[in-house]
């Protein structure tokens, strides 16, 4: 109970902030005409829509209020229109959308990133492959001298210490693409634990959210964990080289991201219902991970509605620089086009 | 002035009979809550109890990909963090409320005082922090190696102390945790030990007795039924504590008797999961945990009120 009332004043904390920042945004002759356009949903895609709708509202007097709520949370709310659009990083199935008339398209690229702390381990020094990566959190290769690291690691000593893995302990969209991504290249972790937003971890201590894995991982020595990209970059850990699908290791940065997505097949995705883990590119960082909006095709509130689209249209085009501080990557230019044509045939 | 003499009773016993029925109503109002609360939290948990009956309980398996959820590794780390959080506050506590009352020289148990009741105005999240990036470091670098290279080999025991030091797990969890009490039960006791009559006291010293002999044969018999209060007080407040567990317990759903392995907790697992519990059944697993909770804590108090008249008739026996 003392978790639920958390929850709410966590929330009632987060609209109240919103409200009165985006309020002051506003200039005082747009803000009578300014529409208030609401949304919820995943956390990894708050501090851009924080700043997009902060720059925005400058502009235009807009005012967008964002509940970082969760995936599974941004989900709900819109499917019960309570919200005017949505945010999630786990993609809907076309099949789930068209039953609760919703459209969906990504809006921002980011990337799950393995990171480690291991003695004598630089960033980027340790290469991984995405079957040895699953056996590592299948509790298979328990020792970091274990041979399967070591014949792709040769001229890196690894010691003979236990390996401590770290996840997450919340439910999340990160943990969705990283186990998304393990079901890909491993058979048995796709028999065994499986992909989700949360699922049953054979071995490990769970981190509350990115800020507790990167936390676990810096304090316990020869500890692995994962987590997206900006942590990387903000609290400089160090990254594992990736393998992806066409033989190459690769690290984690702006360019690798836009290979994977520019590589992933878009254009083939109905509802851009793609998971663009594994990506083929032949620089494509494997767990490359999007966030995508749904609103509904058929708006009970058609002015909030197309208030809402402008703001993204707006952020597709715009806002992609503020993204691009923020360490996040923008949309490849065609991808952006084929969302735009989507936004103008699905949702009325 | 205006009013004749004899109405000043009548309105009296009008207010004193409003005065009865608000009073009445707060009473009541707290027990409506509890039952409502009980019985919502049967009826949102209702679909978990249904699709697992008492499996649910002895299960330890957590799968939110396969669907299949059972609460015993919460349950065990809960009552496991716990009862070490008694373990190190209980003794503690006491010693502090003694030395307050007894033994410190005067001008000290004013400063000690207000720094005990200061710990129990810190926030939990504070707790918590303070165990992730400075406790469990301390405890991964230097009590762990040496609980698992000493007290590991041995027979019986040895189980509770293997595995790798990672400071993350539920000695670290149950020693915050006892840090968190300390302040609580502390106050109540020194509060008790200084409501103890002085003459019992002057008595016994009159006897010949030593400190201890005053503190073992006066004191405590003396506060016995308090004391089991504010324990009591305290282990209610470890085992709905949220946020400083899940920071340091590691929140893995692993059953292991090893204390310095990670389990999970309650109150953590559903701060933890209750955003992104997408489905039905899942949601209605937690909120199936929760109400597993208040039953633990439920027959914990009960415990401690049965204990109280246990010894109440005793006493009233040898009395």
């Amino acid at each position: 109970m003392k978790a639920m009332l958390l929850a709410a004043g966590a929330a009632a904390l987060l609209t109240a902030g919103c409200g009165t920042r985006t309020d002051n945004g506003a200039a005082p002759d747009q803000a009578a005409a300014a529409q208030k356009i609401t949304g919820a949903g995943s956390t990894f895609v708050y501090p851009v829509l924080a700043a997009w709708s902060a720059d925005y509202a400058k502009q235009t007097g807009a005012a967008v209020n964002y509940q970082s709520i969760g995936s599974g949370g941004g989900v709900s709310q819109i499917k019960a229109g309570t919200v005017d659009f949505g945010a999630t990083d786990q993609p809907l199935e076309p099949a789930e959308l068209a039953e609760s008339g919703l459209a969906q398209f990504p809006v921002v690229i980011g990337g799950v990133v393995p990171v480690v702390n291991v003695p004598g381990i630089a960033p980027g020094k340790l290469r991984l492959t995405g079957p040895v990566l699953a056996d590592i959190y299948a509790g298979k290769v328990k020792k970091w001298n274990d041979p399967a690291i070591g014949t792709i690691n040769t001229g890196v000593t690894l010691p003979n210490a236990d390996i401590a893995v770290v996840h997450r302990s919340d439910g999340s969209g990160t943990s969705f693409n990283f186990t998304h991504y393990l079901s890909q290249v491993s058979p048995a972790w796709k028999a065994g634990p499986g992909e989700g937003k949360s699922v049953d971890w054979p071995v490990g201590v769970g981190g509350k959210g990115n800020e507790g894995v990167a936390g676990y991982v810096k304090q316990i020595p020869n500890s692995i964990g994962y987590v997206e990209y900006a942590y990387v970059l903000q609290n400089g850990m160090a990254f594992a080289q990736l393998q992806n699908a066409a033989g190459n290791f690769v690290s984690p940065s702006a360019e690798s991201f836009q290979a994977a997505a520019a590589s992933a097949d878009w254009k083939n995705a109905k509802d851009f219902f793609l998971v663009m883990t594994n990506a083929p590119g032949a620089n494509a960082y494997p767990i490359t991970a999007t966030t995508f909006v749904l609103m509904h095709r058929q708006p009970k509130d058609k002015a909030r509605s197309d208030a809402a689209l402008s703001f993204f249209r707006w952020a597709l085009k715009d806002g992609q620089g503020q993204a691009q501080k923020l360490d996040y990557v923008p949309l490849p230019a065609d991808l952006v086009g084929q969302i735009e044509g989507y936004i103008g045939a699905s949702i009325k | 002035m205006s009013t004749p003499p004899t109405a000043a009773p009548r309105s009296g016993a009008g207010a004193d009979r409003a005065f009865e029925l608000v009073t009445a109503g707060a009473a009541w109002l707290v027990l409506i809550l509890l039952g409502s609360i009980a019985a919502s939290m049967a009826w949102g948990g209702r679909l978990a109890f249904e699709t697992f009956g008492w499996q649910f309980i002895v299960s330890r398996e957590w799968d939110a990909v396969g669907g299949r959820f059972g609460a015993l590794v919460p349950i065990y780390g809960t009552v496991v963090t716990s009862f070490l959080a008694l373990l190190l506050a209980v003794p503690v506590s006491i010693g502090i409320a003694l030395f307050l009352t007894d033994i410190a020289p005067r001008w000290m148990r004013g400063p000690i005082g207000i720094a005990i009741e200061l710990l129990a105005a810190i926030p939990s999240i504070i707790y918590g922090m303070w165990g992730l990036f400075v406790f469990a470091p301390f405890m991964a670098a230097h009590v762990e190696p040496w609980l698992s290279e000493h007290l590991g080999p041995l027979p019986v025991i040895g189980a509770l102390f293997v595995g790798p030091p990672i400071g993350i797990g539920m000695l670290t969890a149950g020693i915050v945790l006892g840090i968190m009490i300390i302040p609580f039960i502390s106050t109540v006791a020194r509060d008790v030990f200084n409501a103890v009559p002085p003459q019992l006291k002057e008595a016994a010293v009159a006897l010949g007795s030593t400190r201890w002999e005053i503190l073992s044969r006066v004191t405590l018999p003396y506060t016995r039924s308090a004391i089991i209060g504010a324990i009591f007080l305290g282990l209610g407040r470890a085992l709905g504590e949220t946020m400083a567990v899940t920071f340091v317990l590691g929140n893995a759903h692993d059953l292991s008797l090893s204390l310095l392995m990670p389990s999970n907790s309650i109150a953590a697992a559903i701060a933890n999961e209750f955003t992104e519990a997408d489905t039905e059944l899942y949601r209605s697993s937690l909120i199936a945990l929760a109400l597993l909770l208040f039953l633990v804590t439920f027959l914990v108090l009960t415990a401690a009120k049965l204990m109280l008249m246990r010894i109440g008739r005793v006493q009233g026996r040898t009395h």
